[in-house]
């Protein structure tokens, strides 16, 4: 068998059932097999860039692994923004390249790159395959590496010969790497020291991250938090993690986070934090990030335990495993009415808000897109400030339903990664939250959504610039709007002349019927909505202020 | 501060580029660093000094080593007892004449001359890292023409 065929047949007994990419001269072999795959979805993008989010989209929405395919050269360095974007938010994801003759390697061969050389930082693994006979074991370890631990991205460059050249298909049923190993359980005795200071807590609080929503742990996550009576705040990334309907959920925290769910994490005595890792706009000012707290750190990355802010006990395993033995260990529970009352009061004080003035405000597109979808379905935003508008005000309920680029904040994730999603998911309602300049960073992907009728839907937050760029220009460069006006094509046509529909809507009461309609049509939908212009995010924590230092925005 | 630390990882090519990124891509500099088989040759033994200011970007790239598919596992010797050679050779310019003045002076340590011409002697020497630098000193008066050293080897 050769090499491509091993592969495909690699690839069938992991279970893949779409592959995201591109063809082109070095992966020849491999799209000649494909040709007779007809077990898996082949989606053709139109740039590679949006492969590998419709990959890293696919993932998120599923919890499998996401696959993406590209050429050597041009081919792979257009996936790296994809993969740097799965590896800072622990997506698994498995992306093939190829590569050019192993004899030509090095030789600035025609669209030649040191591909395993660009994407080593940011990938969790990556592999040049040399010998055709290490090919079946390698795709095996990269999948298993991929999902297994942190998850993360997991690059295997393949050289054309060597897709060619002929091997026994050999399956490794089994993989043992002497230096992966990763923890799973927590430390039996770890666990019994975090029982206890919780126990002892009055004013304990939840903060939970992806962790919670990779490792499956809502469920258990929500009976602790049941029982505990502990206020829940998500980082970005844990949305959906703990129901945000929930009268104990607090919302987001951080930078753009609610007011009262920041007092609460400032105010806390026990901060149990469960698959997050204290990013720098989630702690505001480290020195003066909760200073009273002791702090309870579960992660299953040994790696993300005090990198940020000390911790009292850190319990090292897998989210889910580690709250089921918690919950097992917690026999008194604290009181913790005296502490709800507080934010409660933090609440009526400060709720998250805006100024209806007749005029299309961003909040308020998204409160009716939360009221028409009822909270099922998956969002996907871009990133700015239509991405901070999607945390504050829609309602996730579940895992799964909001998907966004956390870490690196890569403009442009959002249109791919709804059409992945899509693609895992074709029953639910897939909207992609948008704005002007965003959208305007992957738009060719309107092709690959007509062409292969995956129905996404994309909500333009439109205000003609660059908000949140903008926003900062306003509050912290005395309004100097340098360089972030961007003028945007006719959505409305562009739309049409993909084949999808377009809707422009530039008066309030125009926006509950075009989402309607968007959501009720069998197509892709651009809903251009014409919002004011310079609406800001608030409430917000200036960059490198105390998290209680907020600019709440209005009076 | 002078940190060695020693890491065990899989004999394959890259790995070395991929614990070199983890300094690199945090602006620190490996001061030495000495790769060899071990009995088991599909495993490598690595030892590698580095100056670091701050303990907590130390302790981050020490779990970041762990971390490495690659690696399997990671020793910070700095702290523990252990015993530390480093092997040089030093060309320096020498006559005939000094013969006696330079084996006397060699006698106190692990050195020896292995090579000379009429007007320079190429010396061996093993040591820690004291013993070397002391008698790199002393070597100066002869005048240095070429150093090359090993990297720090270290067993505990």
């Amino acid at each position: 068998m050769i090499g491509a065929q091993i592969l495909i047949e690699c690839l069938k007994r992991e279970g893949v059932e779409a592959i995201f990419g591109y063809p082109g001269g070095q992966v020849l072999p491999i799209f000649d097999k494909l040709y007779d795959a007809d077990f898996l979805k082949f989606i053709l993008v139109r740039h590679e860039q949006g492969a590998a989010h419709a990959a890293d989209g696919y993932s998120r929405a599923t919890g499998r692994v996401g696959v993406c395919l590209a050429t050597s050269g041009p081919g792979a360095t257009n996936l790296t923004t994809g993969i740097a974007t799965a590896y800072m938010d622990s997506i698994p994801m498995v992306a093939i390249t190829g590569q050019v003759k192993t004899f030509l390697i090095g030789n600035d061969a025609f669209q030649e790159a040191d591909v395993t050389g660009v994407t080593r930082p940011i990938t969790k693994h990556n592999y040049l395959v040399k010998d055709v006979q290490d090919l079946a074991r390698i795709v095996r370890e990269a999948f298993y590496i991929a999902s297994t631990g942190r998850p993360g991205p997991v690059l295997i460059d393949i050289p054309s010969d060597i897709q060619m050249r002929d091997a026994e298909f050999i399956w490794p049923e089994k993989v043992d790497i002497r230096g992966y190993k990763p923890t799973f359980f927590g430390h039996p005795g770890q666990v019994k020291k975090a029982a206890k200071i919780i126990a002892q807590a009055k004013k304990p609080i939840l903060y939970i991250g992806g962790g919670v929503i990779t490792s499956g742990a809502s469920g258990v996550l929500r009976e602790l938090a049941q029982k505990l009576n502990c206020p829940v705040t998500m980082t970005m990334m844990g949305l959906g993690g703990f129901p945000g309907t929930h009268k104990l959920s607090l919302g987001m925290l951080g930078m753009h986070g609610t007011a009262y769910a920041n007092h609460a994490i400032m105010d806390a005595d026990v901060i149990i934090a469960v698959g997050a890792r204290f990013d720098d706009r989630v702690t505001g000012r480290l020195d003066a990030f909760a200073p009273t707290a002791k702090i309870i750190h579960i992660d299953i990355d040994p790696a993300s335990i005090s990198k940020n802010v000390r911790v009292d006990v850190p319990v090292v395993g897998d989210a889910k495993n580690i709250l089921g033995e918690l919950l097992e260990q917690i026999k008194n529970v604290p009181d913790t009415s005296e502490w709800l009352k507080t934010i409660d009061s933090w609440r009526k004080k400060s709720p998250l808000k805006y100024k209806d003035d007749g005029k299309i405000k961003p909040q308020y597109v998204i409160e009716e897109l939360y009221a028409l979808t009822k909270g099922e379905a998956i969002i996907t935003t871009e990133v700015g400030q239509n991405q901070m508008w999607a945390c504050q005000w829609y309602k996730y309920n579940h895992p799964r339903t909001y998907i966004s680029s956390g870490g690196l904040g890569t403009m442009g994730f959002g249109f791919p990664a709804a059409m992945g999603a899509k693609v895992g998911c074709p029953d639910k309602s897939v909207i992609d939250i948008a704005g002007d300049g965003s959208i305007q960073m992957n738009i060719q992907e309107l092709g690959t959504c007509v062409a292969n009728k995956i129905n996404v839907k994309v909500v333009i937050l439109n205000n003609g610039y660059l908000g949140m760029v903008r926003q900062w220009q306003e509050l912290f460069y005395k309004k100097r709007y340098s360089y972030v006006n961007i003028t945007s094509p006719d959505f409305v046509k562009l739309a049409e002349s993909y084949g999808a529909v377009g809707i422009r809507v530039t008066k309030k009461e125009e926006v509950r019927p075009a989402l309607e309609k968007a959501l009720s049509l069998d197509n892709t939908v651009f809903v251009d909505c014409h919002i004011e212009q310079e609406e800001n995010v608030y409430p917000m924590v200036p960059a490198g202020e105390a998290l209680n230092r907020m600019i709440e925005g209005l009076a | 501060m002078r940190h060695t630390i020693s890491v065990l990882v899989e004999n394959k090519f890259g790995v070395l580029a991929r614990i070199a990124g983890l300094f690199s891509a945090r602006g620190y500099n490996i001061a030495s660093l000495a790769v060899s088989e071990t009995m088991d040759p599909a495993i490598s033994y690595m030892t590698i000094v580095v100056e670091a200011e701050d303990e907590k970007i130390l302790e981050q790239i020490k779990k970041q080593l762990n971390k490495l598919i690659d690696v399997i596992s990671v020793t910070d010797f700095t702290k523990r007892e252990h015993v530390d050679r480093e092997l040089v050779l030093v060309k320096v310019s020498y006559s005939g004449k000094e013969k006696a003045k330079l084996e006397n002076l060699l006698n106190k340590y692990v050195a020896k001359i292995v090579q000379h011409t009429s007007d320079s002697a190429i010396i061996e020497a093993v040591g820690d890292q004291h013993q070397i630098r002391q008698l790199l000193e002393t070597l100066a008066q002869f005048g240095i023409k070429e150093l090359v050293r090993t990297g720090r080897l270290v067993m505990a």
